[in-house]
């Protein structure tokens, strides 16, 4: 109620953010992602070493991997590389895969399953068909296959996570879609002579906004972490630059070892998707306009 | 509190002294939010007795259907308890019971009917099944004692083929026959107190009255005492013998019927008696006969639904929605059609604003509908506008509501943004809304505010007709009738021509110039109002008439055959086409149908 004088100055986006900004836990999540991007830009000054540099004091007489200490803040890998460096320059990776990636196979998975929803009919069938077709196709084959084609980049495997990705986010904006064509102010726009396009952009997308940040928030921990399996796979970014999916991967065997090699970059993943979680719930409630009272 | 407070209500001949089976002492319902409690019912006293039946009457957020909760303690926990006073059920304060037992005292002691009994029933659980677990659940008899109990239960209720009905489920049934359920499942434990919340809301009157009967005469045989809670107050003239009148969780007045509706004290009771849409005293001048401009025609206008079937899902059957009408709509005036849910009325409205496709004719000012390329139908489409029958849904909740009743006009460029934002004001201003209010959302007005917020969207296009499709069904009869004369003003005010589709007889009478009766698609009778509301000639159209509830407790009914059967369905197999009524002209354009066939 008290965000409603903050409604009737403001109007549109700036109002939003403010509302945004009057969130403990949206400040949170935003204060955490400020910290994984700015490190990920600056990487190259706040690392104290090279990612890729093998050290000689980087491992024990035994050659097992340095735990976390005063020389190598989180340890250091099973090559001797110091894991801190391997995060930050990591983050800039996974961002662009989680943010990229997951942001185009909305967008795909959006515009399908809402020319899908509403238009229904054999639009309809054909795209949902398809995309049926594309959701009993094994994602990780289809993932190799493509990688394979093209040469491996971090872009093209930013492409071919989105390519394989976008098939739940159609399943359930056409779901929602068809369900608000239903509607009855849909009914009613038509009675007034709204043509499609404004129907479909300004009454229809605006109701599937929340559902669409939550699987946006959700992608971004799969995205990562599919990320992770093709570059296992040899078919993902490739070694020796690091992503935190192939952190893990590359250390996963040593687990028992060195824990701290499979934690701390999971702990990186899990954090980053909290964080779009946080912000991602604070941005539904504060765009949806029916969750402030009546006064 | 006297021991005995019933006695005063000596209206009916009932058993003199009854003894008093439910008492409620100043109950007081509180929510709680952030930290603040506030009273949603306040020091509510009553008595009930022994096969009495009293009424709680009022407009939405009263309180009444808390109270009734509060009875069956099912009110939602945490945020809403009873916070002060005594429910006292023979003798047992139900306030301060637990959960356990409680549960056993709910269904059987006192037991409830709801207002939607698709919602209130288990889809997939058969009629039998239900009725048998809740007879079980109470008594510990047998499956197959349970099971006699229960068909016993179903021809109380008088349901045809009761057998069949064991084995059906409830989509299987029409709304009456699932209310007849539900009373059933009410009734089959013979609870001392029975409440019936709005139990008759969802229906056709003509199948309301058959289930007014039905719990009057099983009042009578059972001597249940009955809580009935409506907005009706032809409903509570009819039913009860004593009513209290509610106003924001308050009883303004409490009383015999009789006199509250011969003289009621409270100015509340008053104003609701007054804005109650009343038969037979249809005010003001008809213009039934005025020969002003014909804005839309409609010349057998035909609408049918494909049904698909079998593997290669090719279409089998046909529902005849709507069956060769026609009629006109002339400037200023406003053409009423009525008839009961499924009658087609609401199909010709969809066709007339071109939702669904008909055959036949329908011309508006001048083009005829149907083969009109977009930009022609986009131009047809500012002379007719419609208001729907619930305004939250006909808006889209994500808009402001300035911007909603701008929106027509952005549609078809019409004005600068400048220009609009004064239009906009000027309409809000026109239907009785403050222009400050443009910044909201739809969800921070209420119900009459949201209907005329509809309203000034439709004006906004400055339209030659306005199809209201039940626009007043869901609103408080207050509220209803400002909008009413709302309508009204705006008719005279810019001569548009009125389509009023209504279930509701008393409001078409008092605000139709011209009627049409429709039944199973077809328009059964039409002529002006005096013709249809003064000299009726059709059965159906009696039949509909005389199954208005009468707000006057001591009118009394003449007797009316009671239908033995359902409403037939309008799906034919592909070919089959029902029978067409032909329509005679008994004088002065008085448009009557020579057959009438049921089943």
């Amino acid at each position: 109620m008290t965000d409603l004088t903050l409604a009737k100055g403001a109007t549109g986006p700036q109002s939003a953010w403010r509302r945004l900004l009057g969130r403990k836990l949206a400040l949170l999540g935003l204060a955490l992602i400020a910290v994984v991007v700015g490190g990920a830009i600056f990487a190259p000054w706040i690392a104290p070493y090279q990612p890729q540099e093998q050290m000689f004091d980087g491992l024990t007489l035994e050659g097992a991997p340095m735990p976390p200490g005063a020389q190598f803040w989180l340890g250091t890998d099973l090559l001797g590389r110091d894991l801190f460096s391997r995060i930050l320059y990591g983050a800039r990776t996974s961002l662009i895969i989680g943010v990229v990636a997951n942001g185009l196979s909305l967008i795909i998975g959006t515009l399908i399953g809402v020319t899908a929803g509403y238009f229904r009919g054999w639009i309809g069938a054909v795209l949902m068909r398809f995309t049926d077709l594309m959701m009993a196709f094994p994602a990780l084959l289809l993932a190799i296959c493509l990688a394979a084609i093209f040469t491996p980049s971090l872009w093209i495997v930013a492409m071919v996570i989105a390519l394989v990705n976008w098939v739940q986010t159609a399943r359930v904006v056409y779901t929602e879609t068809s369900a608000l064509a239903e509607r009855e102010f849909v009914a009613a726009e038509k009675t007034l002579g709204a043509g499609t396009a404004r129907i479909l952009f300004r009454h229809i997308l605006p109701h599937l906004v929340p559902m669409i940040i939550v699987w946006g928030t959700l992608g971004i921990s799969t995205t990562v972490l599919l990320e992770a399996t093709l570059s296992y796979l040899g078919v993902g970014v490739q070694p020796p630059t690091p992503s935190w999916g192939n952190i893990i991967f590359e250390n996963q065997t040593y687990f028992q070892a060195a824990p701290w090699l499979v934690f701390i970059p999971g702990a990186a993943i899990l954090l980053l998707a909290l964080a779009f979680n946080l912000v991602g719930d604070a941005l539904r409630d504060v765009l949806d306009p029916t969750q402030r009272g009546r006064s | 509190m006297n021991q005995n407070p019933t006695v005063q209500s000596g209206a009916v001949p009932a058993p003199d002294v009854a003894p008093t089976v439910l008492e409620v002492a100043g109950l007081t319902i509180s929510v709680r939010a952030e930290g603040v409690e506030r009273a949603l019912v306040s020091d509510l006293s009553f008595t009930l007795a022994r096969g009495e039946t009293i009424a709680i009457a009022g407009e939405s957020g009263s309180g009444k259907s808390l109270t009734s909760l509060a009875i069956m303690g099912l009110l939602p926990p945490p945020a809403l308890r009873v916070s002060a006073g005594a429910i006292t059920l023979n003798g047992t304060d139900l306030t301060a019971l637990p959960e356990t037992k409680m549960r056993a005292i709910r269904g059987d002691r006192i037991a409830m009917i709801f207002q939607e009994p698709m919602t209130s029933l288990n889809p997939v659980l058969s009629i039998g099944l239900q009725l048998t677990e809740a007879i079980r659940a109470h008594e510990p008899i047998s499956k197959s004692e349970a099971e006699a109990r229960a068909l016993e239960a179903l021809k109380a209720v008088r349901i045809s083929e009761p057998e069949r009905r064991m084995t059906q489920y409830p989509h299987e049934l029409s709304g009456g026959m699932r209310q007849r359920v539900m009373i059933a499942m009410a009734l089959a434990l013979r609870p001392d107190v029975l409440i019936a919340d709005e139990p008759t809301t969802a229906l056709d009157v003509t199948v309301q009255r058959e289930v007014l009967d039905l719990l009057r005469d099983l009042q009578r045989e059972m001597g249940t005492a009955i809580i009935l809670i409506t907005h009706d107050m032809g409903v509570v003239a009819e039913m009860a013998e004593r009513v209290i009148v509610m106003q924001q969780g308050r009883a303004v007045e409490q009383g015999a019927v009789n006199d509250i509706f011969a003289t009621p004290r409270a100015q509340y009771t008053r104003d609701l008696l007054a804005a109650v849409p009343r038969m037979g005293d249809g005010s003001g001048a008809s213009l039934g006969d005025a020969q002003t401009d014909i804005v839309a025609s409609l010349r057998d206008v035909q609408v049918r639904f494909d049904i698909r079937g079998g593997i290669l899902s090719r279409v089998t059957h046909r529902v005849h929605a709507v069956e060769n009408v026609s009629f006109d709509l002339r400037a200023g005036q406003t053409f009423s059609l009525v008839g009961e849910s499924g009658c087609g009325k609401s199909t010709i409205a969809k066709a007339l604003v071109g939702l669904v496709p008909h055959q036949g004719r329908i011309e508006v000012a001048g083009h005829t509908l149907g083969g009109l390329n977009g930009k022609d139908m986009k131009a047809l489409r500012r002379d007719v506008q419609i208001v729907f029958q619930d305004p939250m849904a006909a808006l889209d909740p994500r808009m402001r509501v300035g911007d909603l009743v701008a929106e027509p006009l952005v549609i078809h460029a019409i004005d600068t943004p400048e220009q609009r934002r004064n239009r906009v004001a000027e309409l809000f201003e026109r239907v009785g809304l403050a222009p400050d209010h443009l910044d909201r959302y739809p969800h921070e007005f209420s119900g009459g505010q949201r209907q005329r917020i509809c309203i000034a969207r439709a004006l906004a296009l400055q339209p030659k007709l306005i199809i209201a499709d039940e626009s007043v069904s869901a609103l408080d009869v207050s509220v209803q009738a400002r909008v009413l004369d709302l309508l009204d003003a705006l008719k005279s005010e810019f001569g548009i021509a009125y389509l009023f589709i209504s279930h509701d007889m008393a409001v078409v009478e008092n605000i139709s110039d011209r009627v049409a009766v429709m039944y199973m698609g077809q328009i059964v009778e039409m002529g002006t109002r005096a013709q249809i509301f003064g000299d009726p000639r059709h059965p159906y159209t009696k039949r509909l008439m005389a199954a208005v509830p009468v707000p006057d407790p001591t009118y009394s009914r003449p007797p009316v055959a009671r239908l033995a059967s359902e409403i037939p369905s309008p799906i034919y197999k592909l070919g089959a086409s029902p029978a067409r009524m032909a329509l005679r002209n008994v004088g002065d354009g008085h448009l009557v149908a020579d057959a009438f066939v049921t089943g």
